[in-house]
């Protein structure tokens, strides 16, 4: 698994590839990982640097972008339409296009709709699903329903063909493996036998001895109006099922195709590493290409330099006397205190960068390429912050 | 004249995701239990990280005292409902019934707020039934909380009759309740974790009647310099006198400048973000500001010392 070891640089793609080489040659990458790690700036980085540096149709399509994010790559206010962001924003950003770059928001509503509208075998059942109150709350709330209509959205915008690169952000998901089985969750609900059983009553009126303690317990619970709500719901829905599950079928069928590859991005805080080690063994156990490993946010190489510590150690323990051949820069008191502060901050964030070299050095393996970028002063919300991060990490 | 933290009986831990909302939740059970009171952790999210911050193996849905007076647990829904049966209603038998079973995962999927409702009520029984002190609830991250929080009204709407609709308004009177209940937002002093909490505050007051009880800023850097060390700093960053301080310590000071340099900006940079979180969430709020802690790792130690560092904040 594991290719020739080479000494580990802090940002800069590692291993046994680059990100460029990896993006040339698929069609769909897909960005997973925490909440809170950067997951939608990587996504529109890679974009971006595709666009720059590999040419053609390139879209990202992003979940819950930043407003500055969003405004930058002109998505204000356009929704689920795919909009191209202007020749100008990039050449404002010093950078020539070869290709272009094209950018979308994912409105789960506005994708649940037009599903529906799709898949109902009738203008009447759409609309009466569209005005369910049930539905409007799956459509809404359902934190699955994100997850899939997030691959049926891709499945709709790979299919057509317009575009050679289409980067995904996904929605901040708390079980990644959710996300993963979403397509196969969503075409096991629709033909499950408890669907049928709930479905049962408003179309027979018949209760058989096996369902009646069900039936009875439910009641006693929700309330018989409830109940009926949902069942109401469900046999509108079921309409809907040959075409979904086929459907569904096909998105998956999708994602483990040789052109889908997938993206872990993660900080090497605690909890987002073991979010991103977790998602990296679904990823292999469901037999998911594991393309690249981002290492976002690290603490600068330096800090690593075991001479730099020494010095560090050195003026802590003679700050005082150091401060006596110092006086140009100001009283002795205070140069000893600056010196002994400058050296402990340094110490201090040594431990930090330590860490997080092992960390880095844990989790190679797993992925085809890993790549790291470093930490920026101020978050990034432009395309020239993201043509900087970008080059961080392309090749 | 609002209640003091620690003397609510209900916390609601939650903040955009990778702020620490995990180990603020270990941080403020630890402190209440070192105040003395009896408290129950619980993790909603079942990561099983909770236990981890107090070197504790795993814990479940049956609570376990991992430290003197603090009891551990994680949420699940289905064991959730299955303890609201039978204490509730009466039903000891209906988990034997199979297709029960099965379909209330399929409803909970489906149906709005059952989940949430199993959730909330959970933690919200054990406030009223005053098994605990205190509880605090490691809740869901900022974009799911407040479906967490208005579940028991959705299903107040939805649900007319029956003993759900019943034990729907208790709840809604002890979330409503900011004596005894209250939301702890975690945030870090970076743009978007400040933007999402004054987002959330903002969500929060327009679609709940729970009340904001503080806001955690995490990760709070140091401030290495007063104003005139800074400049002294400064200084000694000129080549001439970078030149002495490399003689004197006998090797390359480049790095270690550049570091408190780093340092220095970063910090910078966050008290912006903060100025904005205040302006933007009212003086009303108060805001408690952890350190960073220059770790190998997160356990019982950084626990204790992030409990040590709420308890000044909180004027212990």
């Amino acid at each position: 698994m594991t290719g020739p070891s080479r000494p580990s640089r802090p940002s800069g793609a590692q291993g046994r590839g680059s990100l460029e080489q990896l993006l040339a040659a698929k069609e769909i990458v897909i960005c997973c990982g925490a909440g809170g790690v950067g997951k939608t700036t990587i996504a529109a980085a890679a974009a971006t640097m595709a666009s720059l540096s590999l040419g053609g149709s390139v879209l990202v399509l992003t979940v819950d972008p930043a407003r500055r994010l969003a405004d930058a790559l002109g998505l204000e206010a356009l929704g689920n339409v795919e909009t191209r962001v202007p020749v100008d924003a990039l050449k404002k950003a010093g950078v020539e296009p070869r290709g272009e770059l094209w950018a979308a928001m994912l409105d789960t509503k506005k994708s649940w709709d037009e599903l529906v509208r799709r898949h109902a075998p009738d203008a009447l059942t759409a609309r009466r699903i569209l005005e369910n109150p049930l539905y409007q709350n799956v459509s809404g709330r359902f934190v699955q329903s994100h997850e899939y209509i997030a691959m049926e959205r891709l499945y709709e915008l790979h299919r057509s063909g317009r575009y050679d690169l289409i980067v995904v952000d996904t929605p901040p998901t708390r079980n990644a493996i959710d996300f993963l089985a979403a397509p196969e969750r969503m075409a096991d609900f629709f033909s499950s036998r408890l669907l049928r059983m709930l479905t049962g009553p408003a179309r027979s009126r018949v209760i058989n001895l096996a369902t009646r303690p069900f039936y009875q317990a439910a009641d006693r619970i929700l309330g018989s109006q409830f109940l009926e709500d949902i069942a109401e719901f469900f046999l509108l829905f079921q309409t809907m099922y040959p075409g979904f599950v086929e459907r569904a079928r096909s998105v998956e069928h999708l994602l483990h195709d040789r052109r889908t590859t997938f993206l872990v991005v993660t900080t090497l805080e605690a909890a987002p590493v073991r979010e991103a080690e977790f998602f990296l063994s679904a990823l292999a156990d469901q037999r998911f290409h594991a393309g690249a490993l981002v290492l976002n946010k690290v603490l600068p190489e330096y800090l690593l330099d075991p001479a730099a510590a020494r010095t560090a150690e050195r003026l802590s323990a003679e700050a005082s006397a150091a401060a006596e051949a110092l006086d140009k820069a100001g009283p002795p008191e205070a140069v000893a205190r600056v010196l002994r502060e400058v050296a402990e901050s340094f110490l201090n964030f040594q431990v930090v960068a330590k860490r997080e070299a092992e960390l880095r050095t844990e989790m190679a393996p797993a992925a085809e390429v890993v790549a790291s970028v470093p930490s920026f002063d101020t978050d990034i919300f432009d395309v020239s912050g993201l043509v900087r991060l970008g080059r961080a990490f392309w090749s | 004249m609002t209640t003091p933290l620690l003397d609510r009986r209900l916390l609601f831990v939650t903040g955009k995701g990778g702020t620490g909302k995990t180990s603020v939740t270990a941080a403020l059970a630890f402190l209440g239990a070192q105040k003395g009171r009896k408290v129950l952790a619980c993790e909603v999210d079942a990561k099983g990280d909770l236990a981890d911050f107090f070197e504790a193996s795993k814990v479940g849905f049956r609570p376990r005292e991992v430290q003197p007076r603090l009891f551990a647990m994680s949420m699940s829904t289905e064991e959730s409902l299955q303890e609201y049966l039978r204490l509730q209603l009466h039903l000891p038998f209906v988990a034997r019934i199979g297709p029960l079973a099965r379909a209330f995962d399929f409803v909970a999927t489906a149906a709005p707020g059952v989940r949430e409702i199993l959730t909330v009520g959970k933690l919200v029984y054990e406030a009223r039934e005053r098994h605990y002190d205190l509880v605090v609830a490691d809740a869901s991250a900022s974009g799911h909380v407040v479906g967490q929080l208005v579940a028991p009204k959705a299903i107040d709407d939805l649900v007319r009759v029956g003993p759900v609709h019943n034990q729907t308004g208790w709840m809604l009177d002890i979330l409503g309740d900011s004596a005894v209940t209250g939301l702890v937002i975690v945030t870090t002093p970076e743009e978007m974790p400040v933007n999402e909490t004054i987002e959330l505050v903002g969500r929060v007051r327009a679609e709940t009647n729970v009340d904001v009880a503080a806001i955690v800023v995490n990760r709070v850097l140091p401030e290495l310099f007063s104003h005139s060390d800074e400049e002294v700093f400064e200084r000694l960053r000129e080549p001439e006198l970078a030149a002495v301080v490399a003689g004197v310590a006998g090797g390359p000071v480049e790095a270690v400048f550049e570091a408190a340099r780093l340092a220095v900006t970063l910090r910078r940079t966050r008290a912006g973000h903060l100025d904005r979180l205040r302006d933007a969430v009212g003086s009303d709020v108060p805001l408690l500001f952890l350190p960073y802690l220059f770790a190998r790792g997160h356990g019982l130690r950084t626990t204790a010392q992030s409990a040590e560092a709420l308890s000044a904040e909180l004027g212990y």
